[in-house]
């Protein structure tokens, strides 16, 4: 793994200080993706004790993105980081906000399938574990961009993004047909949709992260602009 | 339409959009360094420099010792003449006329272009005659004159509130951060164009060191401010603008939001994230 960007300060504390926070926004990330992945297993499977355990797990994200916080802003204060640095600890201040948020999307995931784990029609989850293996994708490769601190992967991760909105679209189509069929499925396929919506946020984070990340690496603000601007953006050298 | 959404509509996107810190490239010049090199005998201090500084605005050089910063400085008002080894190649364009030329009086140049240095060098005198020196050599001796004129450094200084009862008293009796405002009052007393500021904080403890600084940005008003300081988050405070320099050379120059946030070269980023190169 690459630490050039990281180290080298004359001040070994400083290296010292920044490597823990990116250790920290490493381990959360890891612990997110083990949410993702669990939370699917638990709707699909209807395994509620895993559901419970992703819940749970969920409080070990907050906490530490609490600590990363406080370190960040701890830094800013006495340190005064400029350019790179600076750059780092802003983007980890916003990246673990990203985080946490697909932390509490796999809760939410979990808390469905513990509510339809007892329900009598169940439907086919071939296309939402389609749509959930994308989304995990996404955002396993965003933090290894961040881990790697490159940007090759980036334009990739961002593109995949529509491929996950048109999945929601059909599965939406889908669950308003089965609404439309017979009221008394309403409540359970909204459960449905919740998941589905979760997510089709889930994406959404991971592209959030690539954009920060495009700030950290190359100082350029790419939110809000479109998929081939963000790729001319990132391709240009610095 | 809703109050909220009517509020949203009001907002006004350019003072939003003016914070970027960009250069809206409405800058006039005021000083413009021309393939500048300089030597002390032998000794190359700067390799052939190139900047302009807008009108009106503050330029940090920042940099690590012995980089030649100071002696740019330096060169901006001649100061390097009493350095007999010193000479110098290139010019220095202050509103476009070159100060090195044969036909500059000095002396005069030296009114156009004031100068603080670290040490503040009060005169053992009053506080009153440390301000009103300079039109005094002028021949100037008319007590009304002399009287707002000190008045308006002092006030122009932020000094004028604490000192107005103790004109008369010595200024060596003023604290260290009092006595560097007096000698910026002193220098703008008799309005020059430039003021140039070496090291003009780093004596001061941090309190008087952020009024100098709160200072220079009422300063910038009325004068081109340039400043050489060793204390990057006040050149990051303070400047518009920020030039970084190393071994005698000019490495980058930009906004000071840009430089410290995204500099262009490696050589900067290393030296104001504080790393080896």
């Amino acid at each position: 793994m690459d630490n050039s960007k990281i180290g080298h300060h004359i001040s070994e504390q400083f290296n010292k200080e920044l490597e823990d926070i990116r250790n920290k926004v490493l381990m959360m990330g890891g612990l997110v993706e083990r949410q993702i992945e669990q939370a699917i297993e638990a709707y699909t499977t209807g395994n509620m004790e895993l559901a419970e355990q992703v819940i749970k797990q969920d409080n070990d994200v907050d906490l530490l993105e609490v600590a990363i916080d406080q370190e960040c802003t701890q830094i800013l204060a006495l340190r005064q980081p400029t350019a790179f640095d600076l750059r780092l600890l802003i983007t980890v201040i916003k990246i673990i906000h990203e985080i946490e948020r697909v932390g509490d999307k796999a809760e939410r995931i979990a808390e469905m399938a513990i509510k339809l784990a007892n329900a009598e029609i169940k439907m086919s989850h071939h296309e939402l574990e389609h749509m959930a293996q994308l989304v995990k994708g996404m955002m396993h490769d965003a933090l290894d961009s961040f881990a790697r601190m490159t940007l090759d992967e980036v334009p990739a991760i961002t593109a995949l993004d529509v491929n996950v909105d048109r999945e929601y679209d059909s599965i939406l189509r889908q669950l308003i047909t089965r609404m439309m069929e017979d009221p008394r499925n309403i409540t359970r396929t909204l459960d449905v949709l919740w998941t589905v919506r979760a997510l089709e946020r889930i994406g959404d984070h991971a592209c959030y992260i690539c954009e920060h990340l495009v700030y950290m690496i190359k100082g350029e603000d790419v939110r809000h602009l479109s998929q081939e601007e963000l790729e001319k953006r990132v391709r240009i050298p610095r | 339409m809703s109050t909220q959404q009517v509020r949203t509509h009001a907002i006004d996107m350019s003072s939003v959009l003016r914070n970027k810190g960009s250069d809206n490239g409405q800058n006039e010049t005021c000083i413009k360094v021309e393939n500048l090199n300089l030597f002390y005998g032998e000794k190359q201090a700067l390799h052939n420099i190139n900047l302009e500084m807008p009108k009106k605005k503050v330029t940090a050089y920042i940099g690590p010792s012995g980089c030649g910063k100071s002696t740019l400085l330096r060169c901006i008002n001649r100061m390097n003449d009493l350095v007999d080894s010193a000479r110098i190649e290139g010019q220095i364009l202050l509103d476009g006329e070159n100060i090195y030329d044969k036909s500059v009086n000095v002396a005069a140049l030296r009114r156009r272009v004031g100068m603080v240095f670290q040490k503040p060098n009060p005169f053992p005198k009053s506080i009153f005659e440390n301000v009103a020196y300079g039109l005094r050599i002028q021949g100037i001796n008319d007590k009304r004159i002399l009287e707002e004129t000190v008045e308006n450094s002092l006030r122009g200084a932020a000094l004028w509130d604490e000192m107005k009862d103790r004109l008369n008293d010595n200024a060596l009796g003023m604290s260290g951060g009092q006595q560097q405002r007096l000698v910026i009052a002193r220098a703008i007393a008799i309005e020059p164009e430039v003021l140039l500021l070496d090291e003009p904080a780093s004596a001061l403890d941090p309190i008087s060191t952020l009024k100098i600084e709160e200072l220079i940005n009422e300063l910038k008003e009325k004068y081109t401010i340039v400043i050489v300081t060793h204390n990057m988050q006040q050149a990051a405070r303070v400047s518009d603008y920020t030039a970084f320099m190393y071994m005698g050379e000019l490495i980058e120059m930009g906004t000071t939001s840009e430089l410290f946030t995204n500099p262009e070269k490696k050589q900067t980023e290393d030296y104001i994230t504080g790393r080896y190169g």
